[in-house]
């Protein structure tokens, strides 16, 4: 067993195209809300292999992109900290700012790495003493437990020179958010590796009180198939319920180890999406007991965002309120090598991949 | 989000863990893992992290459900 | 020889000829460049001259499977190779940052000279610059070369037709994935090697199979996908291509995996594609894998009539979907 080429099986994703097929009965809707999830579907044509009936939306799920441009503006900033190193996934590079992004950021001389690990920035830090590594922390509660066992790591290393700046999310904030603003969508596929780590429980509400049915998704194509077929089950059953799908690494409570890391370290705030707007309670500060660690207190710029470019829809893309292709800017001002909203940025976010995937079909 | 992959433990030595993707060895932490994994467990990796440990039963069953034909 | 470079070794003076002297000496000894002209002089047959140039600022500049030299060599062998050529000279612009270790240099250089004889072609003149600290990545190399096509032979992107097989010459993205794998900040173990080599030898078997290849390309940056985008595009082909026919080493698939790539984007070094005429695919797949450059070819896909400029893969799992060209930068993510 490989937990992988598996559930690629060409045969066994047959069987579960054939078995939506069966159950089908009606138009559904439904919303995959992590980013991870999209490019599956797109990079292995999944689309293709649904019935024209159901209908596939990408949510905010990408945390890359619905990080506010003020915060972006923020990460850029500490490229010009005297002596500064910049650590960040590489998704972060390409996020446009007001005036630039980090990518351009480095272009200009700023020193800034991408590491693929938190413990890779402690390390510089520990390697370099006489500079100051700001480690970028982006990512849901799937990403945010390893920010916090790097600031555990910073503080047993007793670092001076190690800050994190966090501009991690919480997922179920975001999702009320989104049921309370009115949507289209039936049901969801829920994160997978979201809910390794926070579990199953806190979507129950989704359920049992918006009565939208959500399956909790693997990545592989047959999960996501397997998926699809899940929701589609309930759907035309009347139920709503929080089922697993992905129950080889998902429970309903979840990986109660990394949650209590994340406590200790984060606490919550309110905080804004860019594209949504301010969501309360979505966000991760770091606890007063770590303010040491915290750069943003290093941050020294003067800010100044500039207002969203008109004619940027991501807010209703985000929502699943409208598809990339009906956005008036998407595949003219706004393309990959130079993206308007954050929906175009990240390799996984939904203008993105319609772009890369989609071509000129729709979807 | 988020991208973490299947991942085979081939050293265990106090702290130190490496895994093994298909052939590709990397330093892993298990200081977020949810229950204990020891060499020739397959954990999920995150980020250098393992945030959960695989279960060869729950994979099983999960392809047994896929293989079910409806109708 | 001194320790590292110094700015005097590009200014012409004493220590540059030394420098360039003892190099060329040492590492690319041939009756053309001994003479140390201002140009080359060569005596060519008639008929038509395929010239390449191109640059190679590849970081970092020693990497599994081969460094910047051996790569400088290969990648203007292998453009003139896609034009049909036999490579007949190439030259070699030197620009070094200050610091350098001339061992490192010296390195670089042995690795050129291995490249070139391997390749049967002269790295006939050059030029050395020394610029600042931290104007350059340590060396930068740029390069020319020029080879002549034989009669017959006509490779062009804008030359496939429906109806042509398309071929691979091997597994993709190798390359890509050693160079990134030393990358500070994501390093991983991994036996993978960058697949740089020349192509010219495979080339002239498959052209000796059938005169009638249409186009080749070797999909360096951009990788496979973005290849097959320019000669879908130029030639005004659509093209279906089988995602389970590509070869891809696992331990590339995994890697890629884990740092999120596409291996049909991560760029080849020591790899083509070709456009067929349907009924040569079996000869010119039997010349390909008797060459060592060509064991694993295979045919992955063909080219349509319809849909002009597309390229339609067919996904290992059952599905279809377009495959854009590369549009950006490829960068590792978590998310």
């Amino acid at each position: 067993m490989k937990f992988a080429s598996e559930f690629r099986d060409r045969e066994l994703i047959a069987n579960i195209a054939a078995n939506i097929e069966k159950v089908l009965g009606r138009e559904w809707t439904l919303m995959e809300f992590c980013g991870t999830h999209t490019v599956s579907i797109f990079r292995h044509g999944l689309k293709s292999m649904l019935p024209e009936k159901l209908k596939l939306v990408s949510g905010p799920g990408c945390p890359v992109c619905v990080s506010s441009k003020r915060d972006i503006d923020r990460t850029v900033c500490l490229g010009d900290y005297p002596k500064g190193i910049v650590a960040t996934y590489g998704d972060m590079m390409k996020v446009p700012g007001s005036t630039m992004n980090l990518a351009e950021k480095k272009a200009r001389g700023a020193d800034i790495r991408v590491v693929y690990s938190s413990y890779d920035a402690v390390d510089l830090a520990e390697k370099n003493p006489d500079r100051k590594v700001f480690f970028m922390g982006v990512g849901f509660e799937t990403t945010a437990p390893a920010s916090a066992a790097a600031v555990l790591k910073a503080r047993e290393l007793d670092l001076k020179n190690f800050h994190i700046l966090s501009l991690h999310k919480i997922t179920p904030p975001v999702i009320a958010a989104l049921l309370e603003g009115g949507t289209e969508v039936d049901g969801f596929i829920c994160p997978g590796h979201v809910c390794a780590i926070i579990g199953s429980g806190p979507l129950e509400p989704v359920a049992e009180v918006w009565k939208k049915p959500c399956v909790v998704g693997g990545f592989e194509p047959g999960d996501v198939m397997q998926a699809i077929l899940m929701l589609v089950e309930q759907l035309e059953e009347g139920r709503s319920e929080v089922e697993l799908e992905y129950f080889r690494g998902v429970s309903r409570e979840g990986n109660t180890n990394a949650l209590a890391m994340m406590d200790r370290v984060f606490t919550t705030a309110d905080t804004e999406w860019r594209g949504i707007g301010t969501v309360p309670g979505s966000g991760l500060v770091l606890r007063d007991e770590f303010a040491r660690f915290d750069a943003s207190a290093l941050i020294e710029c003067d800010i100044e965002t500039t207002p969203d470019p008109p004619g940027c829809r991501c807010g209703d893309v985000l929502r699943g309120r409208m598809t990339p292709l009906e956005c008036p800017l998407f595949r003219k001002a706004c393309r990959p090598e130079s993206p308007v909203g954050p929906c175009m940025v990240s390799s996984e976010g939904s203008c993105s991949t319609y772009y890369l995937y989609a071509g000129d079909d729709n979807g | 989000m988020c991208l973490a992959i299947p991942a085979l433990i081939v050293e265990k030595e106090g702290n130190k863990v490496r895994a093994d993707v298909g052939g590709v060895v990397r330093d892993i932490s298990l200081e977020l893992i949810d229950r204990p994994a020891e060499i020739g467990d397959y954990v999920l990796l995150h980020a250098g992290f393992a945030i959960h440990k695989l279960e060869k039963e729950d994979a099983e069953e999960t392809l047994k459900l896929m293989r079910d034909v409806l109708g | 020889m001194d320790e590292v470079i110094r700015l005097a070794h590009g200014s012409g003076g004493e220590a540059s000829r030394k420098l360039v002297g003892e190099l060329v000496e040492t590492y690319l000894k041939n009756d053309i460049i001994d003479c140390l002209d201002d140009s080359a002089v060569l005596r060519i047959s008639e008929g038509r001259l395929a010239f390449t140039t191109d640059s190679y600022v590849v970081d970092p500049i020693f990497f599994p499977g081969g460094d910047i030299g051996s790569l400088a060599v290969h990648g203007t062998v292998n453009d003139l190779a896609m034009a049909g050529a036999k490579p007949l000279a190439i030259t070699l612009g030197l620009i070094l940052e200050e610091g350098l270790p001339v061992a490192d240099l010296e390195t670089i250089m042995g690795s050129v000279s291995r490249a070139a004889a391997e390749a049967g072609v002269m790295v006939v003149g050059g030029d050395t610059k020394v610029v600042e600290r931290g104007s350059a990545d340590g060396i930068f190399i740029n390069t020319s070369g020029i080879g002549m096509i034989p009669a017959g032979v006509e490779l062009s992107s804008a030359n496939a037709r429906p109806g042509d097989k398309v071929i691979l010459s091997g597994t993709v993205g190798d390359h890509g994935v050693a160079v990134i794998s030393r990358r500070e900040g994501l390093s991983f173990k991994t036996d993978i090697k960058s697949d740089s080599a020349p192509l010219n030898a495979l080339v002239e078997a498959m052209l000796g199979a059938s005169k009638a290849i249409h186009a080749m390309r070797d999909p360096t940056r951009g990788g496979l996908a973005t290849s097959l985008n320019e000669i879908a595009a130029r030639s005004g082909v659509g093209l279906l291509i089988d995602e389970a026919a590509i070869p891809v080493k696992p331990e590339v698939e995994h890697a890629c995996e884990m740092l999120g790539f596409d291996p049909l984007y991560v760029a080849n070094e020591g790899k083509l594609v070709a456009f067929v005429p349907r009924e040569d695919t079996e000869r010119v797949l039997a010349a390909m894998r008797s060459n060592p450059r060509g064991r694993d070819a295979a045919v992955i896909g063909e080219a349509l009539q319809e849909s002009p400029g597309q390229v339609i893969l067919a996904t290992a799992v059952g599905g279809r979907r377009i495959l854009s060209p590369l549009s950006g930068e490829l960068l590792p993510r978590i998310c």
